[in-house]
């Protein structure tokens, strides 16, 4: 390595006339600036093709009343955003966000705290530790179609494990997904089933990011294991917390497969209609672009208003021990 | 001490044992699917419920390719989930070699820009997507079906992370013995960061293989259909016969469980990768 360098050093360089150009303020080489923007043109392309045109487009689609049965298409301003919300069916509207907020609550509530629960179980010195963490991640990598087909058979009101099992225990039986009232609980019940096991990674991958030297400080100051959880394991998993509260958060606003395919026109009574499932129903089952469109733009500024506030929170709540 | 370690030991094997009963009820669905898978329709609607079929059978995997294009699916499902795996990663890592590893103006726009396409949620970009592609003509094509999916975001910023961590030195030296881009990237880069891309190529095919929302909207031929959007159907087109959907989704799992048993490793790393990294 040294003779060649020393070699490369008496050697003039000939074969390296390295052409300059000055860009906004700073030296670039020319030859990296023409390949590296070539390297980036069919990333860039696929950027342009799949997010920056469709973002601009659903944005002006959401002011005009474009219907693809009717064939409609002109402008309207403020009108889909105003039927949406005041309109004629503007219950329909309310109901699926009212649906979606629940959804989102009630399976964060458990994904949270049955993952850290089940991740701080993990993080102790268990036999087969490879094969629990494997079986609780399991779901989470089977398409959502085939294990909601499964569900679909749990769920069967005669024939289904879960009314036979109720059945047998003296309990009467429950009609899961055709009835209003326990439809959505069905389809939540499946989620937290489905997503836990990478709630349960990341929050065991954080507890084991703990220096044990906190741990240990903890110990030698009489902290109970209690304590030890309380005030040293869970503020500095705070990070992880926020951002496993944020893509639990999201996700929850955006799930659509489960919901469509155990419960494909809504649900009883309309009871499974998610936002996503009214976006759905808007535009490919009624034509409604232009509406649909909208109630996207809409979803996407509640999406973004909540990751903004958990960001602040997140951010203002960091513990550093060090 | 002594008696705080004993105590320790003794407590795990109560986690242990709820840890387990857990993990079974998180696999019991897939253990109910497999035994169901071979049994007859007599033994799905016995009670009280069998757990093992009474008689073996492989009918249940027969009634599925009579009464669906089953094989269809499945090679659909293969062959867009292979298209879209491969355009994904070599658009990426292209990307990220030009991002990382070669100096030009805007490259921390850009990648901040992806890094903001991440936020946006597919389902507002679903609508003008799904018209531009249908006023192509695409629909009810495997065009259709792969093109709209090549997102690289995401795999794109995960390789630049670790592309990055190359030495620069290293490729300098190289460069100047008078290697090309492609021959850095190719043998220098690239096998530093083996793990990344292998991760990164097994999350593409995963999302590819259990895609559904797109392939949904822009199929309405049956000759198109990927293999969830086959088994939504089935649901109806077999007015549930559930020892035939049970089989139809074991073989739809089957080669996710084969890359899971041998590839879990990777894919918790990667999991776990994208929640420090944030």
């Amino acid at each position: 390595m040294e003779s060649n360098a020393a070699a490369r050093a008496q050697k003039p360089p000939k074969l390296h006339k390295v052409r300059k150009i000055r860009m906004f303020g700073s030296v670039y080489n020319l030859s990296e600036v023409g390949v590296g923007t070539l390297l980036l043109i069919p990333s860039a392309a696929f950027l342009i093709f799949i997010f920056v045109v469709p973002v601009i487009q659903v944005i002006q689609l959401s002011f005009t009343n474009y219907n693809t049965i009717t064939g409609a298409m002109r402008g309207v301003g403020f009108a889909n955003y105003v039927y949406l919300l005041t309109g004629d069916t503007s219950e329909y509207f309310y109901q699926a966000l009212g649906h979606t907020v629940v959804y989102a609550a009630v399976r964060l509530a458990f994904d949270i705290t049955i993952a850290l629960l089940i991740a701080v179980m993990l993080d102790s010195n268990v036999p087969l530790k490879k094969f629990l963490r494997a079986s609780y991640f399991a779901p989470v990598v089977v398409p959502i179609v085939a294990s909601s087909l499964i569900w679909i058979w749990f769920y069967d009101v005669n024939i289904g494990p879960f009314n036979q099992i109720l059945n047998w225990l003296g309990l009467p039986s429950c009609k899961w997904l055709l009835s209003e009232k326990t439809s959505l609980m069905s389809i939540i019940l499946f989620s937290i089933w489905k997503g836990l096991g990478y709630n349960v990674l990341l929050f065991l991958a954080g507890l084991q990011n703990i220096s044990d030297s906190y741990i240990e400080a903890g110990r030698i100051d009489g902290a109970s294991g209690w304590q030890l959880f309380w005030k040293i394991k869970l503020p500095l998993l705070r990070p992880i917390m926020s951002f496993v509260i944020m893509m639990d958060l999201i996700g929850a606003f955006k799930v659509f497969t489960e919901v469509n395919v155990m419960t494909p026109d809504g649900g009883p009574l309309r009871s499974t209609m998610l936002l996503v499932n009214y976006i759905y129903e808007l535009a490919f089952t009624n034509g409604r672009m232009g509406r649909a469109s909208a109630c996207a733009l809409i979803l996407f500024v509640i999406i973004f208003i909540c990751t903004m506030i958990q960001r602040k929170i997140g951010a203002s709540k960091t513990v550093d021990y060090d | 001490m002594q008696l705080g370690h004993k105590k320790l030991v003794r407590r795990n094997w109560v986690l242990f044992i709820i840890l387990f009963i857990g993990a079974l009820s998180m696999l019991f669905p897939f253990v109910w699917m497999t035994l169901s898978a071979f049994k007859t329709k007599a033994d799905v609607y016995s009670y009280p419920p069998q757990w093992l079929p009474s008689v073996w059978t492989w009918q249940n995997f027969k009634d599925v390719f009579d009464m669906i294009p089953f094989v269809r699916y499945y090679a659909n499902s293969i062959y867009t989930s292979i298209m879209q795996t491969a355009l994904v990663m070599v658009i990426s890592i292209l990307a990220a070699y030009a991002l990382t590893k070669l100096r030009f103006p805007g490259q921390r726009i850009y990648s901040a820009f992806m890094l903001s396409s991440m936020f946006v949620p597919a389902v507002v970009t679903m609508i003008p997507l799904y018209l531009v592609v249908s006023s192509m003509g695409l629909n009810d094509t495997y065009a259709g079906i792969i093109l709209p999916q090549i997102n690289t975001a995401f795999t794109t910023l995960l390789l630049s992370s670790f592309f990055a961590a190359v030495p620069n030195d290293l490729i300098d030296a190289a460069r100047l013995d008078g290697c090309g881009h492609m021959r850095v990237l190719t043998k220098m880069v690239m096998p530093n960061s083996k793990g990344a891309i292998s991760t990164a190529t097994l999350f593409t095919f995963l999302g590819a293989w259990k895609s559904y929302t797109w392939p949904l909207i822009i199929t309405t031929k049956t000759e198109y259909r990927t293999l969830p959007i086959g088994l939504k159907y089935l649901v109806t087109e077999s007015s549930s016969e559930y020892q035939m959907m049970m089989a139809a989704s074991l073989m739809a799992i089957l080669p996710v469980l084969i890359v899971f048993i041998f590839a879990e490793k990777q894919l918790v790393r990667s999991i776990t990768l994208t929640g420090m990294k944030s």
